[in-house]
């Protein structure tokens, strides 16, 4: 089997990562329970996953991250907490993590447009500003295209308009090197299952220091916590504020060893082999008749020199993804061929970004994507592409 | 274009519905495998059964038998 579909779920895992699952499983009692031993285990690891999380995000106070299921749940509360009646900016890049809390809360939205290349039109934000303009939603990578969101920018914006601003991390943590507090991102939602190298059911959110002061942090849960239990509401303190009820220790220990992972091999070093990868692919695969791909311009496809590729830098646009068409062929048949041919897991359809494939007119015809990791090798790319040209070519 | 033939295709309102769809198959050795949903069928579910032509019959008494209910259940080129 040929993985390329990380960016839905990365596989393999690191071995620390199934290490720490398990020592959790036989060590861990319940967090924030005791002062005995296995308790005072699981509430350390939680609090040294806070930290690393914390690292990770570029933020100094480990308290301000709270631990969700997953990246959805983490919007799911962030979303919910824009009071209704506002208006808010997002873009067409967006997945329905995003777009369906939008839709639930009866808000107003308006959508940043992309170009032909999904590449975000920055120069019309001003434009969607309303009175009631109260924040601003926006994935940090999109998982269509893998083109990576000028967030400094964005933030330079909402901070401009005193939005708020809630960033979709799903895509980029643990490939983009993060700096949320430097760059005043006031919410920043990560799940641990992709590139963060964790288990699934993992994830979590950073709130920044004091947003409390003028927005209500309504948790999506109340229950257990461990403190103030003869209070009749959830603490208010972050981050016991946004976990009731007891954490799922073992994935976030598993999470923790994954973040380590990628702290020690560095982000940018992540991005740059992912990159190099989809570039190669895209050197084995450009000359393929009907071939179309998403999230690149022909002028980007054409600077890629196989020669050079391995002395490149990692560059700050793009993930190591390439999706793509060829023809009018139906996408979910590609990657069916791809699987049954070669063994090369890729994913088909509608990515749950709607908005994406009106964008690119591919509602009906889908889009085959290539999501490469850490643990993907040049020998793999060349075996996918030649795979693709034997099922393009073939009479 | 690599050559396509004509083979049956199921598919069902959720992934709960096509993997008890699948797991029934199997028990049964009802020849056939789980395909990403082409795009000539619209579906809830974004996998689909697809199995030989010649399997219609056994797989639509089998599925009936057990009150699995698909969403269509036809002929696409493939």
């Amino acid at each position: 089997m040929i993985y390329f579909d990380n960016a839905a779920t990365s596989l393999p895992k690191p071995e620390p990562v199934l290490k720490a699952v398990l020592m959790a499983m036989q060590e861990a009692g319940n967090p924030g329970r005791g002062a005995y031993e296995a308790s005072l285990r699981a509430s350390r690891l939680l609090f040294e996953a806070r930290q690393t999380s914390a690292r990770l995000l570029g933020v100094k106070d480990p308290a301000r991250i709270a631990f969700t299921k997953n990246v959805t749940e983490a919007l799911n509360l962030a979303i919910g907490w824009i009071p209704e009646g506002s208006h808010v900016i997002s873009t067409v890049t967006e997945h329905n993590s995003v777009l369906r809390p939008l839709y639930r809360s009866g808000n107003e939205v308006s959508f940043l447009e992309a170009d032909e290349d999904g590449k975000l039109c920055y120069g019309d934000l001003d434009g969607l500003l309303k009175k009631n303009t109260k924040a601003i939603v926006i994935t940090h990578a999109s998982n269509v295209t893998g083109r990576i969101t000028e967030i400094r920018r964005i933030a330079d914006f909402a901070k401009a308009h005193g939005l708020l601003l809630i960033v979709d991390g799903a895509q980029a943590a643990g490939a983009v090197p993060i700096h949320a507090e430097e760059d005043g991102i006031d919410i920043y939602c990560f799940t641990g299952h992709k590139g963060l190298m964790g288990p699934q059911g993992t994830g979590g959110i950073y709130v920044r220091t004091g947003l409390e002061e003028n927005w209500k942090l309504t948790p999506l849960n109340v229950g257990g916590s461990g403190i103030r239990s003869f209070d009749p509401t959830q603490p208010e303190e972050m981050p016991v504020a946004l976990e009731a009820g007891t954490l799922n220790t073992p994935g976030i220990a598993g999470l923790n060893a994954g973040m380590q992972y990628v702290l020690q091999h560095k982000p940018e070093r992540i991005l740059q082999h992912e990159q190099t990868l989809a570039r190669h692919f895209i050197a084995e695969t450009r000359d393929l008749p009907g071939i179309h791909y998403y999230g690149w311009s022909q002028e980007e496809i054409d600077q890629i020199h196989k020669e050079t590729l391995d002395r490149m830098a990692p560059e700050f646009w793009h993930t190591g993804m390439v999706s793509l068409n060829i023809g009018e062929e139906d996408a979910a048949w590609i990657a069916d061929a791809l699987w049954e041919r070669a063994g090369v897991c890729v994913r088909a359809g509608a990515h749950c970004a709607p908005k994406m494939h009106e964008h690119f007119g591919t509602v009906a015809q889908g889009i085959v994507r290539f999501s490469f990791s850490w643990f993907n090798t040049l020998e793999e790319v060349k075996t996918a592409a030649e795979a693709l040209r034997d099922i393009v070519l073939e009479e | 274009m690599r050559k396509k033939t004509k083979k049956l295709v199921t598919t069902f309102h959720t992934t709960t519905e096509a993997l008890k769809a699948e797991a029934l198959c199997i028990a049964h050795h009802v020849e056939g495998r789980m395909i990403p949903v082409p795009r000539e069928i619209s579906a809830g579910c974004g996998l689909a059964w697809m199995s030989p032509l010649e399997k219609k019959e056994d797989l639509w008494e089998l599925l009936k038998s057990e009150n699995i209910v698909y969403e269509e259940s036809c002929e696409v080129m493939l």
